[in-house]
């Protein structure tokens, strides 16, 4: 009996300790930083889709907290204007038309590339690959001038095409050195119990090395999609402002300037433009599921 | 039929850094032959050469008649069963097996037939949907085997298949690959660490350290007759006991004892090595051990004593019987037949 109030004692006494105290206030900073983060994040977001839904005299006269009270005043018409008067649907398909593209060329080629820095033996290997993480540090700004240069040359300027040349380029360093710290992660027994089995190079690639890596080629289409569809900047020097071509985020930038006064129609238009992201995280999220290996190797 | 030959094989992954150092075994067509050494003493290197996973730098390793230096892994029909089982965790048990035959572009009914003969002969007829992660350590390591099976081939390699089980399945999976051995009529090639998978297991046993071969031979007989100081203290628990002993007049001299050796040696110096076994429990006509005794372990059908003959350790086993406490003296004896003499440079047998 004794012994066990005792116990029960320093228990007790353990709980109130300045290490406890430490561990709960740790705790909640940790929460109040990351609320108020997620807070600073979502509530301009929240503010502009609210405000893409108001009637342009309620927008320049009041701020877009009032309209979560009643009376509840809301509106398609921001939605219907700028699709229907601005070309913004044009803008629409040829963001998709430069981003799938420039998403799946890079992440394909990558993909091969990285299979083969990690897994096959070549004249070389460990230099190239030293080269190509010294890419990742080039700006792309440095690019611009010769590229484009280059671009006109081949009469390509101004087409998807000089785009998807384009970022396929900046994309490829990233896309190949991600992809082959993930490959390289792979068991080796895996390759050698599949080159037993009788599997050539393309055979282990495409049905084991593939089907393993769906979580780390889904997070770089993620990223790669995303930074393609905001970007604004490449598609500004490579496309111009050529209507026919010309992305969302180009015409976007282009409103701002024409419609500087009524920009009740910007909020729909930049809505628009992040629905689009915001789907494709969401659909592709599930993939990144933890222990895919699981059970392949070890007891 | 396949036996298979390393003939004065060497790896060297330097210059100066050789893990196989002129390896030469024969492996008789249908035999199970097991490699055992300590980790790092090229037993590994040496199956992976004949997988064809390690390039061969020196001699030459045949299956059957045919050298197999030059010959992709996929073509020297053998199968290899790995530690970690490698089995492909995105497949079901059933595409896990029948890869290996898919590869083959071999038909889908004869793939089918295969399989589930193997899935049978295993006993994972109920599992052959599930993905690996959701079987027991057991059963993956029976989908390995399995995926071996299936292939029928020549020469069945197996790298420390059971050092990822728990001990009680180790003892039953060790029972059942003996019995799939039999019933498959194939060469069996068996890389352990562990002496008494070896020791149970194996029609032969080619003993490796340091990347040389000790000794090739029956289980009894390098039980028995070791070739030297390595491999008679790897086999055997407890460990063999060594003496050292200098000799004159057909006796050796220990520190603490005499004993009488059965036949004569061209040396002065020596080890003298003898099992727990062979010693007795009253004194012999060959020797007499005073032992004090500091360490007694009963298991109940054998009793240990560890303790001092002289200056030097000895581990004896005894009658269960026998009532000794730590602290007492005891007088035992040796049997002429358990006793072993290693030269004390060469560190190889006379007996």
């Amino acid at each position: 009996m004794t012994v066990a109030s005792e116990r029960l004692q320093t228990i007790e006494a353990a709980r109130y300790s300045p290490r406890w105290i430490a561990d709960r206030l740790q705790g909640a900073v940790l929460h109040v930083v990351i609320i108020g983060l997620t807070l600073a994040w979502i509530v301009p977001t929240l503010g502009l889709f609210v405000s893409s839904f108001r009637p342009f005299s309620l927008i320049s006269s009041t701020g877009w907290w009032t309209a979560l009270s009643p009376p509840f005043n809301f509106t398609l018409d921001n939605y219907v204007k700028v699709l229907s008067s601005n070309n913004l649907g044009t803008a629409l398909v040829n963001s998709f038309m430069i981003s799938i593209p420039s998403t799946v060329i890079p992440v394909t080629i990558a993909a091969f590339a990285a299979y083969a820095f990690s897994w096959m033996r070549f004249w070389g290997r460990d230099w190239f690959f030293l080269a190509l993480v010294g890419l990742l540090v080039v700006p792309l700004q440095v690019t611009f001038i010769p590229l484009l240069t280059m671009f006109n040359k081949a009469g390509i300027s101004g087409t998807f095409l000089a785009v998807w040349l384009a970022h396929t380029g900046y994309g490829l360093p990233f896309a190949i050195y991600l992809l082959s710290n993930f490959f390289r992660a792979l068991p080796t027994d895996l390759f050698e119990s599949a080159e037993m089995d009788g599997a050539g190079t393309l055979t282990v690639f495409f049905r084991i090395v593939l089907p393993l890596s769906v979580p780390a080629i889904a997070s770089l289409v993620i990223f790669q999609f995303l930074w393609i569809w905001n970007d604004l900047l490449v598609a500004l020097i490579f496309v111009g402002g050529s209507e026919p071509v010309a992305p969302l985020t180009v015409k976007i930038a282009g409103l701002v300037n024409s419609l500087g006064q009524g920009y009740h129609l910007l909020t729909a238009a930049a809505f628009i433009s992040m629905i689009v992201p915001l789907i494709v995280f969401f659909s592709l999220q599930r993939f990144f599921v933890r222990g895919i290996l699981a059970g392949s190797v070890k007891g | 039929m396949a036996s298979v030959t390393y003939d004065h094989v060497v790896k060297r992954y330097t210059s100066d850094v050789t893990v196989v150092k002129d390896f030469n075994v024969e492996i008789a067509d249908k035999e199970f032959m097991v490699l055992v050494g300590p980790s790092g003493c090229g037993k590994s290197t040496a199956l992976r050469m004949l997988a064809g996973l390690e390039t061969i730098s020196e001699g030459k390793i045949r299956i059957g008649d045919r050298v197999v230096n030059d010959i992709a892994a996929k073509d020297r029909d053998i199968a290899m069963v790995f530690q970690s089982y490698a089995l492909y965790p995105h497949m079901s048990v059933y595409d896990n097996m029948a890869f290996p035959l898919q590869m083959k572009r071999m038909p889908k009914a004869e793939i089918d037939k295969r399989v589930n003969n193997a899935s049978r002969i295993l006993g994972l007829d109920n599992f052959l949907k599930r993905k690996p992660r959701a079987l027991s350590g057991g059963q993956r390591q029976r989908v390995a085997l399995g995926r071996a099976i299936v292939r029928d081939p020549q020469v069945f390699l197996l790298d420390e298949p059971l050092s990822n089980l728990d001990a009680k399945l180790r003892g039953q999976t060790r029972i059942e690959l003996q019995k799939l051995h039999h019933d498959l009529e194939t060469t069996f090639i068996y890389v352990t660490h562990d002496q008494v998978e070896a020791m149970t297991m194996g029609d032969r046993i080619a003993i490796m350290n340091a990347g040389i071969l000790q000794q090739v031979g029956t289980p009894d007989d390098i039980y028995d007759h070791p070739a030297n100081l390595f491999v008679a203290g790897f086999i055997g628990t407890p460990t063999m006991n060594f003496v050292p002993v200098t000799m004159s007049d057909g006796s050796a001299k220990a520190s603490g004892f005499d004993v009488k050796l059965p036949q004569h040696v061209p040396s002065e110096k020596g080890t003298l090595g003898f099992r727990p076994e062979a010693v007795t429990d009253r004194p012999s006509e060959f020797a007499t051990l005073e032992m004090n005794v500091e360490v007694v372990e009963r298991l109940g059908s054998d009793q240990f004593l560890y303790g001092s003959v002289g200056g030097d350790q000895v581990t004896a086993r005894v009658d269960p019987r026998m009532k000794v406490a730590p602290g007492d003296q005891v007088r035992l004896g040796l049997d002429s037949r358990g006793l072993h003499l290693f030269d004390a440079q060469s560190e190889s047998a006379f007996f």
